[in-house]
């Protein structure tokens, strides 16, 4: 099948480096410490933090950092077809620990010493690209939720279809069965958090890829930010001096 | 926080957008940082980092978004949106989730849970002494599990918060307010300045209105705590003398309550006479409780605000 066409359009009219537009939105669950939802496209994701506050399960504390936990969950109306996925398989047992490990790395846990925080991402809409849609919604709720971070992690991933390298993948393009790349970046740090791929993929093309991908992280690094500091000035200005 | 969005007309967005507006034009922006922002700061004079910073090669990051505050050396990034973070003198208000041998723990909406111990607080009948078995053993007749409790931070060692909750100073037990007819009202604790005074009496409505430090917030029947007796005769006293002067107490509490809330969403900081404000602008509009949720009254309180605001400022 042909995912870019001669004239350089991919399947849903984007150029091969481009991103789908992006839209974040910060508060959207009121009794949670932080929330955010995210869309990347048709990707729709809800993120929502509590805590740090006591460790539910006194046998998993830690007496020297905070106990970090994430729950994936995709609703059954997400996808074209609407399936009952029992909870806890497989796919979104494996995306909840990639988004656990790739956010533990940047929240500074020493600070929070025999606390726990709770994450929870709900995919609304599934329209690929949902794990990295998830961590950008999850960073966006721990800044919100004012929980001390290293810096934003932002995630993005990118593909190889046609001999061309995609920024961004759509579920069609994801379920072509190409490699499919995902880059997780603190942007500020300079430093990967995360890194997965599907498929194969030959050495010198998987940088170009991941160079791609990467640019896609601070392309969306720099969108949080502007959102972030909008709600900041927001909060401020409200509140008074 | 706990009240739906609101739906605004055209004209409604206009007004609340220029209230907005005149809330804004009053602060500078510069100090406002972002997660992982890089903070200037001249490395000639020393530094002191405090919290919501961190060190990145030399330079002064933010690890939280909110305001950069300097006092002499020392930065610091205040957050928003946080939990509450206690400190010593703070008065909280707290729900009682266990009892144990020696203390309560109650849940403050903090990072963890705060401990009242039993030598941390007066006793019901009044008279100082050692506690012993039987005090404990009876530790359930002071406070049961989900009681609603004031008290004051008294340290922090280690990761643990202390409370107590007995008080010279007023000459009265605040802390075993058994909190009767009222409201309990949850904010972002951010909200919440530290005051002098965080017990309010409105003698004329006969309300208290406890702000708590942590960001609960309790309206509630006034209760006389001074002495036991008189409390417990208070309850007896026929019901049906107190009843006329009950409703007009009770509408006042939902008033003061959905006040609160307002602010809340509105994400306006909370004192006694914001609160008092709002109140009396909506009796002076006999406006209905419920309506004071609405999105007509919410632009009006904006702009009461925002008017507020700007003419403090020509005052000063």
């Amino acid at each position: 099948m042909e995912y870019v066409s001669p004239e350089g359009l991919r399947l849903d009219g984007r150029r091969p480096m481009e991103m789908r537009q992006i839209r974040a939105e910060i508060g959207a669950v009121s009794k949670a410490d932080g929330s955010a939802v995210f869309e990347m496209g048709n990707t729709k994701v809800i993120a929502a933090v509590y805590g740090p506050r006591e460790v539910q399960n006194r046998s998993q504390q830690l007496s020297d950092k905070a106990l970090v936990r994430c729950e994936y969950n995709m609703a059954n109306f997400s996808t074209g077809d609407r399936m009952r996925k029992p909870k806890g398989d497989r796919r979104s047992t494996e995306i909840s620990l990639v988004i656990r490990q790739t956010l533990e790395e940047c929240i500074l846990t020493h600070l929070m010493p025999r606390s726990q925080i709770d994450i929870y991402v709900q995919v609304l809409q599934a329209d690929g690209g949902t794990r990295s849609a998830c961590i950008n919604a999850a960073t966006l709720a721990l800044a919100d939720a004012g929980i001390p971070m290293r810096d934003l992690v932002t995630s993005c991933s990118a593909g190889y279809l046609n001999s061309t390298p995609l920024l961004d993948l759509n579920y069609v393009e994801d379920s072509a069965g190409g490699p499919d790349v995902t880059v997780g970046i603190l942007p500020k740090l300079d430093k990967v958090t995360l890194l997965q791929m599907d498929s194969k993929l030959p050495i010198d093309i998987l940088e170009n890829v991941i160079q791609l991908a990467t640019e896609g992280c601070k392309a969306i690094a720099n969108y949080i930010r502007e959102i972030l500091l909008e709600n900041t000035k927001e909060l401020e200005y409200r509140r008074g001096s | 926080m706990g009240v739906v969005q609101l739906q605004f007309s055209k004209t409604q967005k206009v007004r609340l957008h220029k209230a907005k507006e005149s809330l804004s034009s009053k602060m500078n922006s510069d100090s406002l940082v972002t997660v992982a922002d890089s903070i200037h700061v001249n490395h000639e004079d020393g530094v002191l980092k405090g919290h919501g910073t961190a060190d990145l090669d030399g330079q002064v990051v933010a690890t939280l978004c909110g305001t950069v505050e300097r006092v002499n050396k020392l930065i610091y990034v205040r957050g928003l949106g946080s939990r509450y973070k206690p400190e010593v003198g703070d008065i909280v208000i707290g729900r009682v989730i266990e009892v144990d041998q020696k203390f309560w723990r109650l849940d403050i909406n903090c990072n963890r849970n705060a401990y009242l111990m039993l030598s941390a607080m007066n006793m019901p009948d009044g008279v100082q002494r050692r506690r012993t078995a039987l005090d404990e053993l009876n530790m359930r007749g002071i406070f049961e599990e989900a009681d609603l409790i004031c008290a004051e931070v008294r340290g922090l060692s280690h990761d643990d918060i202390h409370l107590h909750a007995r008080s010279k100073k007023y000459g009265k037990i605040y802390a075993v307010l058994q909190l009767s007819t009222g409201q309990m009202v949850m904010v972002s604790p951010y909200l919440v300045k530290r005051q002098k005074q965080h017990f309010h009496h409105l003698e004329e409505h006969g309300i208290d209105l406890i702000i708590g430090c942590n960001g609960l917030i309790w309206v509630g029947e006034h209760v006389k705590v001074k002495d036991e007796m008189e409390y417990q005769v208070n309850l007896t006293e026929p019901a049906h003398k107190k009843e006329e002067k009950n409703d007009t107490r009770r509408e006042y509490i939902c008033r003061a309550a959905n006040a609160i809330r307002l602010l809340s969403t509105l994400g306006f900081s909370i004192t006694l006479e914001v609160i008092k404000g709002v109140v009396d602008l909506s009796q002076s509009l006999n406006l209905e409780i419920h309506d004071m949720l609405g999105s007509e009254f919410c632009v009006l309180v904006a702009e009461k605000e925002a008017e507020r605001r700007s003419s403090n400022k020509r005052k000063q």
